[in-house]
């Protein structure tokens, strides 16, 4: 061991050198090339920072299109889900409560139609997307509190769908942030 | 087909199709023949080794070996302890993050130094920016690094001559990280890094969201510690919630590249076997043997999840997108259990779902693959588990079929196979002790407050903790409140012995091997490369690591799903 020891100290520093300092300075040189400088990519609206556009935001208000419940309430500045287990009494109470509020603000809605991301936390607590569905589902809600048509909401929900990569693979989904700033343009307009 | 569907298979194809050009590189890489990256790393090495003052070409026995592995280790160890324990006051913390008490550096120093990556802190709170690199990060490449220098040495000790001379640990090593690491890393961090992770050196952002909440982002120098948590099977991510986090793994294509490489490195280290050993059919005998007891576990929780959860389903909502407690929009349920079982087989332990709220079935097969801990396994560790399986298999169909067990010329005696036994039952003896200690004091202390879910599932969080702990493998039921005396200490103990036993004995064993005489194969011999005996390890896999554990998980997931998932 004695004979080890001085070898993998001196070792130890210089992979310390490599590891530690040049590999991260390298990939922070390439950021300098990435979208916004690998500084987080904001969004904007009437010229002020109102989200970023990979990050969840709280939507619960009746006149946006809701975003999924999240375990830490949108904290970005800690993640979590909920951990809770499939057959958790309490959590499934909690899961019928969001049920009943949901029917409640959207009463032409049918409890089948309910997309279940809607009414459970995803893992990050930060999940920036809806399904399509899921959105779809609040239209009419919305259409009647902001006094819009029904038809522009569906195609704005439509023009907001982000297909599966390369059409083939993954989910179809829509960016809530981005569809409520696209909905305020649309409210603008009329 | 469905886009979901289609997109796993997508992924486990490209994967395979890159492991085998890489196993060709990683076998010229371990057998020092000349590669396209000479030009970069020769002078870089050459340098490394000459201040050091370790001459690459000198050759150890398996002993000094370990002696050399061992060193090192408590050297790391008490780098990371330093650096942990003192990260409130050093440089480069500008989110005022504090140090770590000395239960929660022990912890995690032993993870991330056993290539576990068990997190019991939460990133973007726990950690000040030089800690994540130049204690996490660095130990990312070097404790994956040190797997697979023990695995390099394994393989030379499975050549056809009889020699005590097995290579040098340190060129091992070194190259491993250089070499193979290293650049694929980068191309993972560049990836993700160009799909939108941060890399940056700035502090939290603050913005006002569109219904006035105020909103703090953390970010930092993540993309590069994501490169190589991926690569390395180390699973220890940037962010508390890992690759679930939108920044740390923002889209498809980006959950595509960091789920391939999870498996990227354990699956070319059997093609690598087979080229540098030119033995490519027993490689594929064991990729095949190891590919069967993937799909097994794969397929049902694809459909399981795709499924969605019974309970909820019984409320009479839609589940069109599975079961979705606890998962990501943008990956949905195939992809998430994909991960999910990927991350298990291997000793990964990144995740980019929450395993507490996978449907129960589900969670047992992330609890077989962390039990069995050789289907592909760690970057190097995974084939030594698995090799301690073949000894045992070779042993006991000699036994059957009346033949002296040999593997690969060598004889198989008593010695080795007390090792071989002593490493297998190692681990039932880890998880189900530790399990059963901590339930002892669960049930008579009900008011701890360790548990986030009752009943059943709460068995399961316990026990898969020591589970992740003894397969290295780092992921959680995270519901658990793990940040205390009790489980940062009894993990940290169960960590550091399932790391260095498991490597110890495999390394003993073929050490042991390479210095009895070789005998060239004839028609008495037991023929290891066929699908016969493919299906011989399979079989012995089963019933040592998974019939060990299943009254266990009978307490756990099965009571569960018959208890309240299907009533």
């Amino acid at each position: 061991m004695k004979t080890q020891f001085f070898p993998a100290l001196k070792l130890t520093l210089l992979c310390v050198l490599l590891f530690a300092f040049v590999y991260p300075l390298i990939v922070l040189g390439f950021a300098q090339f990435a979208p916004d400088k690998g500084k987080v990519t904001f969004v904007e609206y009437k010229g002020k920072v109102v989200g970023a556009a990979n990050i969840g935001q709280k939507f619960d208000q009746d006149q946006y299109f809701n975003s999924r419940p999240s375990a830490v309430s949108y904290n970005a500045a800690g993640s979590g889900g909920s951990n809770k287990g499939t057959t958790n009494p309490d959590y499934l109470a909690q899961v019928q409560a969001r049920i009943d509020t949901f029917l409640v603000h959207n009463p032409t809605v049918t409890k089948a139609e309910i997309p279940s991301e809607l009414v459970t936390a995803s893992g990050s607590g930060l999940d920036p997307h809806i399904s399509p569905k899921a959105a779809l589902v609040q239209v009419d809600r919305i259409a009647k509190i902001r006094h819009l048509p029904k038809d522009k909401l569906i195609a704005l929900v439509n023009a907001q769908t982000e297909k599966p990569l390369l059409g083939l693979f993954g989910t179809e989904k829509v960016n809530v942030l981005k569809l409520n700033i696209a909905l305020e343009a649309v409210s603008l307009e009329q | 087909m469905n886009t979901e569907i289609l997109g796993v298979i997508l992924t486990f194809i490209l994967t395979v199709v890159c492991a085998i050009p890489l196993g060709k590189y990683i076998a010229k890489v371990f057998g020092g023949e000349a590669t396209f990256l000479d030009t970069v790393f020769n002078p870089i090495e050459k340098l490394f080794f000459q201040i050091s003052g370790i001459n690459p070409k000198q050759e150890m026995t398996w002993k000094q070996h370990l002696t050399a592995l061992l060193t090192i280790n408590l050297l790391w160890f008490l780098w990371a302890m330093f650096i942990l324990m003192n990260q409130g006051w050093l440089p480069w913390n500008p989110d005022g993050n504090p140090s770590m008490s000395a239960d929660l550096a022990f912890n995690t120093a032993i993870s991330f130094l056993a290539n576990t990556n068990l997190q019991h802190y939460s990133g973007e709170s726990g950690m000040s920016y030089l800690g994540q690199i130049a204690c996490l990060t660095l130990f990312q490449f070097i404790s994956a690094g040190a797997g697979m220098a023990v695995c390099a040495m394994v393989f030379n000790a499975m050549k056809e001559r009889t020699t005590d001379k097995l290579g040098n640990f340190y060129n091992y090593f070194l190259k491993s990280c250089t070499r193979i690491l290293l650049p694929l890393s980068l191309v993972v961090a560049l990836v993700t890094l160009f799909n939108g992770t941060p890399m940056n050196v700035e502090g939290k952002a603050s913005f006002i969201s569109m219904q006035g909440d105020t909103v703090q982002v953390s970010r930092g120098p993540a993309a590069a510690m994501i490169g190589i948590k991926q690569i390395g099977t180390n699973g220890g991510g940037y962010f508390g919630v890992n690759s679930a986090h939108p920044l740390e793994n923002p889209n498809y294509l980006t959950n595509i590249v960091e789920v391939g490489s999870i498996i990227l490195i354990p699956i070319a280290m059997v093609f690598a076997l087979g080229y540098y050993l030119k033995r490519k059919k027993l490689a594929y005998t064991i990729f095949g043997v190891m590919t069967l007891g993937f799909l097994l576990f794969l397929i049902p929780s694809i459909y399981l999840e795709m499924n969605g959860n019974t309970a909820i389903e019984r409320m009479g909502i839609t589940q069109q997108m599975g079961s979705m407690e606890g998962k990501e929009v943008r990956f949905g349920s195939a992809a998430s259990a994909y991960w999910g079982i990927a991350t298990t087989v291997t000793s990964n332990g990144s995740v980019n779902a929450m395993h507490d709220s996978f449907t129960p079935l589900t969670g047992m097969f992330t609890l077989l693959g962390m039990m069995i801990n050789a289907l592909y396994g760690g970057v190097g560790v995974g084939f030594l588990n698995f090799y301690v399986f073949i000894i045992i298999a070779v042993f006991i169909s000699g036994l059957m079929v009346g033949r002296t067990p040999e593997f690969l010329g060598k004889k198989i005696e008593a010695r080795e196979m007390k090792i071989a036994t002593i490493i297998a039952l190692l681990h039932p003896l880890m998880i189900l002790g530790a399990t059963a200690l901590s339930s002892f004091i669960f049930v008579k202390n009900p008011e701890i407050g360790w548990l986030n879910n009752p009943s059943f599932h709460g068995f399961s969080e316990m026990l898969y903790e020591y589970t992740s702990s003894a397969a290295n493998n780092g992921s959680g039921f995270e519901g658990l409140g793990d940040n205390t005396l009790w489980w940062n200490i009894s993990c940290g103990i169960v960590m550091v012995l399932s790391r260095f036993l498991p490597i110890i004995g495999p390394v003993a064993i073929a050490g042991i091997l390479a210095n009895k005489k070789y005998i060239p194969e004839s028609a008495g011999t037991l023929k290891t490369d066929t699908g016969t005996f493919g299906l011989m390890v399979f079989a012995v896999i089963f019933i040592v690591a998974a019939l060990s554990f299943f009254p266990a998980l009978t307490l756990g997931p099965i009571a569960e799903y018959f208890n309240g998932f299907r009533v």
